[in-house]
């Protein structure tokens, strides 16, 4: 007999959501789930803004209160990275244990990606736990100068509130709009000016090199064009990749992410969940993997269905949201770079406003600025079946 | 069943609307939610359920 039933690896919002699903399902099995950080699961949307501001005390991101989380009954074993996976066997390995399941669900998410050849310095960042916000706040409440590299949505968001904590902030990156990539440029460039009258200064379109140290601390960012941007503190933020080092050896089809079918079924009784997934899209006959938050609880529930013996194909509509200096930005859909904007509600003027984004006569996205309901209604509109893949990376 | 929502920790995704759209609508001005239901009839439980889940703010405590 195994160690446990169903063995969920992971303790984020897509694991956790894979744990509620099936006890909502009626599910009365053995539930273990292993957790690589010592923390309770936490939420991440709130760790650029509400965390890092010091807004919320760190336990206000934790996803649920303790006496939700016993309700599950559930096995949490916690600050035990996995190291390994048995497929045959379906056994996974920690540094201390291992653990057998009848169903495996892999929600180990994705990690921060740094530059290239980054160094290891006093000062210089990445940013994706609860542990990393914290120790970016730290620095910033003791720093004049801060230099975001990346200038995606995590980017962006760590500039809006670095600058509310009364930093000098410069963001730079290879793009020449702040998620420009997610967002296109019609939309990007009012986030650029958004941010310019928020004080944050664009170095944008140039490419980072390196960075300048004092004494092991880093004191500046140096960009390809020969210029460097004096820093006090530097994060980093140019993505993330999937956390699948540890299924290496598995056996599993690896490719950007654990390779799944249609019903996120990596193998017979392993599934992945969240970051991690990269699962067949049946809407749009090719793979996909997404990165947000909205993802990763709708794909946990059809995960958990199809452990309970009625698997649906999952083929969601993409959806991501971003809130930085008064501005929430909702995205259905994918924008690609060729596709045509049309405001389509609201003004731009008054900052509030829902955008469609066309390709030929396909809708492929509709965004809202400041006009959440608005924009929600407008999701169905949205052609599923020219749902492009772009960069809907949130 | 009993709703409540926290409207202070509400981000306006909506996907509440969107799963119990008879228990749950968003202002028209910022999108935060609102409940049209407090107390749903039995057969919107499951739909209400999944708001709830999927709600990626955690604004929605359910009171079974």
């Amino acid at each position: 007999m195994a160690d446990t039933d169903v063995l969920v690896v992971g303790a984020s919002a897509a694991g956790l959501g894979v744990v509620e699903s099936l006890r909502r399902g009626g599910y009365a099995g053995r539930i273990t789930v292993l957790g690589a950080e010592v923390h309770v699961p936490y939420d991440r949307p709130p760790l650029s803004k509400q965390v890092l501001s010091g807004q919320w005390e760190p336990e206000q991101a934790h996803l649920r209160p303790q006496d939700l989380l016993d309700a599950l009954d559930a096995e949490f074993i916690l600050g035990e990275p996995a190291t390994a996976l048995d497929v045959g066997t379906r056994t996974v390995s920690t540094a201390t244990r291992t653990l057998t399941a009848d169903q495996i669900v892999i929600a180990t998410g994705s990690t921060a990606r740094p530059l290239p050849g980054q160094p290891e310095l006093t000062g210089l960042h990445t940013f994706r736990t609860l542990d990393d916000a914290l120790a970016l706040r730290a620095d910033l409440l003791a720093a004049r100068r801060l230099v975001v590299v990346g200038e995606g949505v995590l980017g962006c968001e760590i500039a809006a509130t670095a600058t509310g904590l009364g930093l000098e902030v410069t963001m730079t990156g290879p793009q020449q709009l702040p998620m420009g990539l997610q967002l296109g440029t019609f939309v990007g460039g009012l986030l650029g000016r958004l941010h310019q009258e928020a004080g944050v200064r664009l170095r944008l379109g140039e490419g980072v090199s390196g960075f300048t140290e004092v004494g092991g601390k880093v004191s500046g960012v140096s960009l390809v064009g020969g210029d460097t941007l004096p820093a006090d503190v530097v994060v980093v933020a140019v993505g993330a990749r999937p956390a699948t080092d540890w299924l290496a050896d598995s056996g599993l089809e690896l490719s950007d992410g654990v390779v799944c079918d249609e019903f996120c079924r990596a193998a017979p009784g392993i599934y992945a969940v969240g970051d991690v997934a990269r699962w067949s899209h049946a809407g749009l006959g090719r793979s996909l993997r997404l990165e947000n938050r909205t993802n990763a609880v709708e794909q946990s529930a059809a995960v958990a269905e199809a452990i309970l013996g009625a698997p649906v194909r999952y083929a969601p509509v993409p959806y991501f949201w971003t809130d930085q200096l008064g501005a929430k930005i909702q995205v259905h859909g994918s924008i690609s770079a060729e596709a045509q904007a049309t405001v389509v509600d609201g003004d731009v003027e008054d900052r509030r406003f829902v955008v469609r984004y066309q390709v030929g006569d396909d809708v492929t996205a509709v965004l809202g600025w400041n006009m959440p309901k608005q924009s929600r209604l407008r999701r169905q509109e949205i052609t599923t079946s020219a749902l492009t893949e772009g960069a809907t990376v949130a | 069943m009993k709703v409540e929502i926290h409207e202070d920790k509400c981000v306006g995704a909506g996907q509440c609307a969107a799963l119990a759209p008879g228990v749950f609508d968003q202002r028209d001005d910022d999108g935060v939610v609102i409940v049209l239901d407090e107390n749903p009839r039995q057969d919107l439980h499951d739909n209400t359920r999944r708001a709830a889940a999927a709600c990626p703010a955690l604004a929605i405590v359910l009171h079974d």
